[in-house]
């Protein structure tokens, strides 16, 4: 199976600061699902932000698809953000605009038909439990509809690569059970899911993930309340003891 | 869910919902605010200093062919015998050089009813002597060295007598028409780039304004100029509104200004007008705005996106 992301030697240090990151190393297999723990401030939201391209490394290899990111001219990322799905932790909802127009954002800054795009954004709506409510603007939504556009938005265009910050969060454990069947869903359809979580249990809902755990900005043996911890920092599908199946 | 449903829920109250095309939604469609009032301001300013040196330019033009080859010979001797021996030497003279167009002797009595409001009636020819004049026209583009051998042999025939081209007496007007010709084109200038340095600053606090949505909307891979489209498009709506009411004043100003000059009769107010065939170079201003408006909208968004991932 090839590697979808590779991280070598990374390093990132947010201006003459300490580094955040240090010494990352590991290869994520596409269609691979991983979830990705560690304490508040381990560096966590920072390495989900060079996997979604808002930031580079200052130092090291990031390969995303094959290609060398961190000296790839700018004007190539948008081709590969289109194919990268991001469910950030506060949503970021653009205000103004309704449920709808939310989820449809990537279709169409894709540059999809708009006779196109009406369907499968009703049937993702619907889905995630906002069938009604295609007209309301986020302010209007509690916390967990706002996350559950959040995740339809970055699950519409069938992305190759989905990443997530705290994605259950906000919502109840039946919303969270089938938030995460549709991550698997997508993940069955060949979607590489990243999903930083400090849910123990949510870990353990997903037989076959493997796991990434941040300990001050370096990639660490997993310890404590996991309870099948991958043998190696370096986690590669099918390299690690799947979750929830003890040997 | 019915299809009704479906497309009531999907199209949302209008007062939620904002108007427009889907994908011009991107950011907000709210009050414009002061933009397009300031670019009409501009606008009709720009409209005006434009006016102003074209009109003039137009007056220079005039002037100059009106003038150019003009020239009046003054005879100035005492005695009317000798002096009328003189006029006829020289108009004589004058009418063999190939150079002169035409010649004409200034009829005394025209001059002595030119001078009448300093002299007053009553004075019998003779009784004062004035001196004659001889109105000469020269091909156009007679060469400076032509005429000056001309000079010299009038002046040969009637020592004292003096040559003076027509456009030496209007060259202090002349001049003054000319600055301000060149000071209009300058507030032309200054107008177009306060347009551009207003839209510049109207885009970038915009952009700041709309930082947050700018960035989901760029995660979400719009390029860069998916992006400065969204702004351009505002911006020149804003421009083309300004544009629309400053060009309706000042058109309605040069109207009321054109028919002003006209009432006065006077030759030189005539002249400053702007001819029929130069309007389009007027209205091409408030176009020529939305153009670099836009240009400079775009510019200005790329680049404060190229500083950023």
């Amino acid at each position: 199976m090839s590697n979808i992301i590779q991280f070598e030697n990374i390093g990132l240090r947010y201006g003459a600061d300490a580094e955040v990151l240090s010494d990352i190393n590991f290869s994520l297999a596409t269609s691979g699902f991983y979830f990705l723990t560690g304490a508040s401030g381990a560096g966590k939201t920072s390495l989900l932000r060079l996997l979604y391209l808002v930031q580079r490394p200052t130092r090291g290899v990031l390969k995303l698809f094959g290609e060398d990111v961190v000296m790839m001219h700018r004007s190539r990322l948008p081709g590969f953000r289109r194919r990268i799905g991001v469910v950030f932790q506060d949503f970021r909802l653009v205000p103004h605009l309704s449920a709808f127009d939310n989820v449809a954002l990537p279709l169409r800054v894709s540059g999809m038909n708009e006779r196109e795009i009406a369907g499968p954004v009703e049937e993702m709506l619907e889905w995630v439990g906002l069938g009604g409510r295609f007209g309301a603007l986020p302010a209007s939504l509690s916390g967990g509809e706002q996350q559950r556009v959040a995740i339809a938005r970055a699950v519409i265009g069938r992305p190759d690569i989905l990443v997530a910050d705290e994605p259950t969060g906000n919502v109840d454990p039946d919303m969270a059970k089938r938030l995460l069947g549709l991550f698997e869903a997508l993940n069955r359809l060949g979607t590489t899911v990243v999903i930083a979580t400090h849910d123990l249990p949510l870990i353990s809902q997903i037989p076959g993930a493997q796991l990434m755990r941040l300990d001050r900005g370096r990639l660490t043996d997993p310890t404590g309340g996991l309870r099948f911890p991958p043998g190696t920092s370096t986690v590669a599908a099918g390299e690690g003891r799947p979750l929830g199946k003890p040997e | 869910m019915t299809e009704e449903e479906r497309a009531s829920a999907r199209k949302g109250s209008a007062d939620t919902y904002p108007a427009g095309s889907p994908r011009n939604r991107w950011l907000p469609e709210g009050r414009r605010g002061p933009m397009p009032w300031i670019i009409a301001i501009i606008i009709f300013l720009t409209l005006l200093a434009g006016a102003a040196a074209l009109g003039l330019a137009h007056a220079l033009i005039q002037m100059r062919g009106e003038l150019a080859g003009g020239y009046t010979i003054q005879v100035i001797e005492p005695n009317a015998e000798r002096r009328a021996a003189q006029v006829a030497r020289i108009t004589a003279y004058l009418k063999t050089e190939r150079t002169v167009r035409t010649v004409a002797v200034v009829p005394e009595r025209q001059l002595r009813e030119q001078i009448e409001p300093w002299i007053g009636t009553g004075t019998e020819p003779g009784e004062l002597p004035i001196p004659a004049l001889i109105d000469v026209d020269l091909e156009p583009g007679t060469q400076p060295g032509r005429i000056a051998s001309i000079e010299r042999t009038v002046t040969a025939i009637a020592p004292g007598a003096r040559v003076d081209a027509h456009e030496r007496y209007l060259a202090p007007v002349e001049q003054l028409m000319r600055t301000l010709m060149w000071l209009a084109a300058a507030l032309v200038a200054m107008m177009t780039a306060v347009t551009a340095a207003v839209v510049m600053l109207v885009a970038r606090s915009s952009y700041e304004t709309h930082r947050a949505t700018i960035d989901v909307i760029h995660l979400l891979g719009a390029t860069d100029l998916q992006i400065a489209r969204l702004f351009q498009r505002r911006i020149a709506l804003d421009v083309l509104f300004g544009a629309l009411i400053g060009t309706a004043a000042a058109v309605s100003v040069l109207w009321f200004m054109g028919r002003s000059l006209a009432a006065t009769g006077a030759d030189m107010a005539m002249m400053i007008s702007v001819p029929w065939r130069l309007t389009p170079l007027l209205l091409a201003i408030p176009i020529l705005s939305l153009l670099l408006a836009a240009t400079t909208a775009r510019i200005t968004v790329k680049r404060a996106l190229e500083r950023t991932l």
